[in-house]
């Protein structure tokens, strides 16, 4: 008897012991080390048209890496619907990759653990230097007036894809230009089943995106300058409604697009059910799904009025990844080469191309292949008109919560619901009142 | 009632019958959807709802393997669940005779206890019970953390209290006297449960076993958390169908059909035993 | 896990028959009065590891502020007293405003799943008391619902709630006319029905197989008895059969109730990380508050909450049913 309550007094006192520890933290070594500098595990985000389109898209690079440095890198490539929530695990436990690519706007709030490498000028000196990157991407890797938590590694941003035959048929010759003209050529090609454009009205985060531009072109902004919440100003609230109405008052959008969170927006314009699609760097996408390039294209997202520019002629975000390193890493040597690998000219024109996106790297954007008309309106729209999502802590918040009201909105404008300046304005009320109080 | 004397008056019949088959209709259509729309071509499931396919096609049965790595997903369950329902079955066993057949300091405090954390929400201890396995690793290089291992204990627990509880009832309906024989025989008490009480309880087990790899095929939430690349489960690995650029309904019903199949006839194969199982053990 | 295996060992080996015989008068006393302790050892230290460790350190939690400043070293993060459930229980401020909301629709939503599996599951059963032609076939049917994995199930449920190629827009629109648009299922008001729906469907068989059980259960001679007195099939039904089925009943709603009440797979997979406010249950809240938000603390403390919650419902529910247990004895 009494063996056996020191057996179970032993396996009380282990599990609290194991408790203990637990609540002592995951992750006191800070610093990074180098004692596995063979190995190196990199997470990449689902760029492709599917998790094995990017596996073949990657393996043959880090071969290459391999070859040339005799480190091997383990790919895994992360769904989009798990990248944050493992990111955060790997965070807590200290447990993660070497190497990670993080969503660009995550990069303050990802800054804020902690948990990433800081890139100081040291640091990037040992990839060649700040100067390579373009400063628009620069402008979304971290709080400013702090080292960036990440480097740029693919650039996007949003333009406006149209049906080039759908239009013709409509009798219209040119892309809309500003919201009022989008709206009046809507309502043309809004009619037998099929629809002016596509939206993704229950993803959070599309939905942040265009708002956020919305606000930029109402003068408006979600963020004071010293970075505390401020949702409901009349500029905030006119934008969201704007945006909303699309589908509620212009009904320009499928009702049903109230319900797409899985690029369902994508396929439909690839089949030719919707006219037009606001999208970042839609056409590997599409050429996945069997759309020529010559039946599509490409314009700058509207304006309210006049020509996209800087100020309130903002017409999308600063769309991208970012390229990691995890702090905890047992080979930050290999880690570095690795990211100076990735920002090399040779692999941005590869892996850019592979993805049509645009590469953030200064050198690398004179290649042919960022040159056709379609990539030039990306890149026009990233060195003129494209602004960062604000870099502060709570953005992902931020994110889930505003993101979260808008899909709400479409809910009440797709169920015929008015949608007015007032439900805005409460909508949003909420959301920021669920915002960190600091 | 099988013997009444009396014929069951008419309108009993009639509200059997009517009853019977609307719950039928309710049952069926979503697993009529699952079959019908597996064998549809991606047209058939973009478009409006149709019934009937445009055309039988068996091609989303060969994507589903290449679309994402449907077979590693699924050996990855296979063994999570099938080795936590032996453990799970082992542990429950020891434990309901334990309780079935001891009188000891304790015994209501563990019953309890035990059937208590069938009331934890699993959000309250997700996180530190991560936690505790990444400082096992930690600490012992035991690697629980996004391996199978972590997932089966962790599984196996979760069927642990209910398994318990059926099994005492179920061995409380075991005449102790068939032991205690046993035991006057030269059998420890040991040698009693496996020659004895267990052969006895037969169905009983089987209901447990079944419930325990119901449990552990079908839970989503550890799943996503506690797995990686290359321990993802079926749980998780389903959601890669709709992270593609077009939602292929009909991969993501052919997948469902192909991932259900085994459990699904397991269970109606055993489902006898449950009854059996139930009837003896928890209702008792 | 070591310690259990080790624990397991030298039980299992001293198991062969006739070693009990005539064993040092120690090992024999071990026996007698340890055996039952060491039996048990495996599945406590499992709930330990598994279940009540963690509980412990989420209640620890639950007094911290755990935001993503801290999660990466939380034993830094500053202990926050009782802020983390003042926050959950201010119901006049969104966030405890929220979570009461939340709650509610939990508590109306168990209410009405576990209310509708019951009575589904019981009406199922005793229809299918007697023999009649295709009676396994049906039992076997009525199974599948609970035998198919969750995410299998609620993904079809999903596509058939789909508002542009859906069965159900399709046969309540489209072919009977009964809304003059297609609806919404899984986004707005309706979505509570869409859950609920799947919960009952996903269900009422648990409840049909416990009943069922139960059934078997009641000695025969008890209809036969009521048969003789002139007692009809309905009456038969009202006087001896649901009467029978109490003590199964009582167990059996109870159990129901805190699977609802703790379901997350099935509002998760239905609607993802965030759910629409008419279905927002409390786990996926719970989820959301801690994951999607960052805030760890205040998720820790809106889950001890739910726990308290939950312990108040089951005690009171024994309380009340071992009083009515002894009365009617």
């Amino acid at each position: 008897m009494r063996s056996i309550r020191a057996a179970a007094a032993g396996a009380v006192t282990l599990s609290l012991a194991l408790a203990a520890t637990a609540c002592g933290g995951g992750s006191a070594t800070g610093g990074g080390s180098n004692d596995s500098p063979k190995t190196l595990t990199y997470w990449a985000s689902n760029q492709g048209a599917s998790i094995e389109v990017d596996k073949k898209v990657l393996q043959p690079e880090l071969d290459k890496f391999e070859k040339q440095t005799g480190i091997k890198v383990k790919l895994e490539v992360v769904p989009w619907s798990d990248l944050l929530n493992r990111i955060l695990t790997a965070t807590t436990s200290g447990q993660g990759p070497d190497v990670l690519n993080i969503g660009n706007t995550w990069s303050a709030s990802l800054q804020a653990t902690g948990a990433l490498l800081p890139w100081d000028a040291k640091n990037f000196g040992k990839i060649g230097g700040r100067d390579r990157f373009v400063d628009s991407a620069l402008g979304s890797t971290g709080a400013e007036g702090e080292d960036p938590a990440a480097v740029p590694l693919y650039s996007m941003s949003y333009a406006l894809y149209y049906n080039k035959k759908m239009f013709a048929d409509a009798g219209i010759s040119k892309p809309p230009a500003t919201w009022d003209e989008l709206v009046a050529d809507g309502k043309k090609l809004s009619k037998d089943g099929k629809w002016a454009l596509g939206m993704e009205g229950s993803n959070p985060s599309e939905n942040i995106h265009h708002a956020f531009v919305f606000a930029k072109q109402h003068g408006a902004d979600f963020f004071t300058a010293d970075g505390k919440p401020d949702f409901t100003s009349d500029g905030t609230v006119a934008a969201v409604k704007q945006y909303v109405d699309l589908m509620a008052e212009d009904k320009v959008i499928a009702p049903g697009n109230a319900e797409y969170a899985q690029n369902q927006s994508v396929s439909d314009f690839a089949k030719g059910k919707t006219a037009m699609l606001l999208w970042q760097s839609a056409s590997a996408n599409l050429a996945s799904q069997g759309m020529s390039e010559d039946d599509y294209g490409i314009a700058p997202v509207p304006v309210q009025s006049g020509a996209p520019g800087t100020g309130k002629q903002v017409n999308s975000m600063v769309a991208g990844i970012n390229l990691a390193v995890f702090k905890n890493t047992d080979n930050t040597d290999g880690a570095t080469k690795f990211v100076k690998f990735m920002t090399s000219d040779a692999e941005q024109k590869i892996l850019n191309k592979a993805y049509s996106t645009i590469p953030p790297v200064k050198s690398a954007q004179s290649d042919a292949a960022f040159a056709t008309p379609a990539t030039t309106v990306l890149k026009d729209t990233l060195a003129n008109s494209a602004v960062a999502l604000p870099q502060v802590a709570d953005e992902s918040q931020f994110e889930t919560a505003v993101g979260t009201a808008i899909k709400g909105l479409f809910a009440d404008a797709a169920a015929g619901r008015p949608v007015t300046t007032g439900s805005v304005k409460a909508a949003l009320e909420k959301a920021q009142q669920q915002m960190p109080a600091a | 009632m099988t013997t009444s004397p009396m014929a069951p008056p008419r309108s009993f019949l009639w509200s059997r019958r009517i009853f019977l088959t609307l719950l039928t209709g309710f049952v069926l259509i979503p697993v009529y959807v699952m079959v019908s729309s597996s064998l549809k071509p991606l047209a058939d499931v973009t478009g409006a709802f149709r019934w009937l396919p445009s055309e039988l096609t068996i091609r989303p049965y060969i994507d589903i393997w290449s679309t994402v790595p449907l077979a590693r997903y699924f050996l990855n369950s296979l063994v999570v669940a099938g080795a936590a329902t032996v453990c799970s079955v082992v542990i429950a066993v020891f434990s309901a005779y334990a309780v079935s057949r001891y009188d000891f300091r304790g015994k209501r405090v563990f019953t309890v206890t035990v059937l208590s954390t069938q009331m934890f929400p699993g959000i309250l201890f997700l996180l530190p019970l991560f936690l505790i396995y990444v400082n096992i690793g930690n600490a012992t290089g035991i690697a629980l953390f996004g391996s199978r291992g972590g997932l089966i204990l962790t599984y196996l627990t979760f069927s642990l209290p209910f398994s318990i509880w059926m099994l005492i009832g179920y061995f409380d309906s075991v005449p102790r006297d068939l032991d205690e024989a046993a035991l006057v025989d030269g059998c420890g008490p040991l040698g009693a449960l496996f020659r004895v009480v267990v052969p006895a309880a037969v169905p009983g087990i089987i209901a447990v076993a079944v419930y325990a790899f119901m449990t552990a095929w079908g839970e989503v939430l550890f799943a996503s958390v506690m797995t990686n690349d290359t321990t993802r489960t079926l749980a998780v690995g389903l959601q890669g169908y709709s992270t593609l650029n077009d939602v292929y309904w009909n991969q993501i019903m052919a997948a469902s059909l192909v991932v259900s199949v085994p459990v699904v006839a397991g269970f109606l194969l055993l489902q006898r035993y449950l009854v059996a199982g139930l009837t003896a053990g928890a209702v008792k | 896990m070591t310690t259990t295996a080790q624990a397991e060992r030298p039980a299992v080996r001293k198991s062969p028959p006739g070693a009990a015989r005539g064993p040092r008068r120690r090992t024999g006393r071990i026996h007698r009065v340890g055996l039952p302790y060491l039996l048990l050892l495996p599945a406590l230290l499992l709930e330990l590891l598994v279940h009540l460790v963690p509980m412990v350190i989420g209640i620890v939690m639950s007094f911290k502020e755990l935001t993503q400043f801290y999660i990466r070293d939380w034993g830094a993060a500053p202990w926050s007293a009782l802020d983390n459930y003042k926050v959950s229980v201010d119901f006049d401020a969104p966030v405890g405003e929220a979570l009461l909301h939340s709650f509610l629709v939990t508590v109306a939503f168990t209410l009405l799943s576990v209310g509708l599996c019951w009575l589904t599951g019981t009406a199922a059963a005793v229809f299918m008391q007697d023999t009649f032609r295709g009676r396994g076939l049906l039992r076997a049917l009525f199974l599948v619902p609970y035998a198919l994995p969750v995410y299998a199930a609620v993904i079809t449920w999903v596509f058939m709630f789909q508002h542009d190629n859906g069965l159900v827009n399709h046969v309540l629109h489209d072919q009977l006319g009964l809304t003059d648009k297609p609806s919404f299922w899984l986004i707005g008001d309706n979505s509570f029905v869409a859950l609920l729906t799947v919960s009952v469907w996903k269900g009422w068989p648990f409840a049909f197989l416990i009943v069922m059980a139960g059934l078997q259960n009641i000695p025969r001679e008890l209809y036969e008895a009521a048969a003789l007195d002139g007692a009809g099939v309905w009456q038969q039904i009202r006087r001896i059969t649901l009467p029978s089925l109490r003590p199964v009943n009582q167990v059996l709603v109870l159990v129901l109730f805190l699977w609802t009440f703790n379901d997350f797979n099935t509002p998760f997979v239905l609607f993802g990380r965030t759910a629409p406010e008419a279905a927002d249950l409390i786990s996926v809240h719970i989820y959301q508050a801690s994951f999607v938000t960052w805030n760890f603390g205040t998720g820790s403390a809106m889950s001890v909450l739910l726990l308290l919650f939950l312990l108040l419902v089951t005690g009171g529910h024994l309380v009340l049913t071992s009083r009515g247990r002894r009365s009617a004895s």
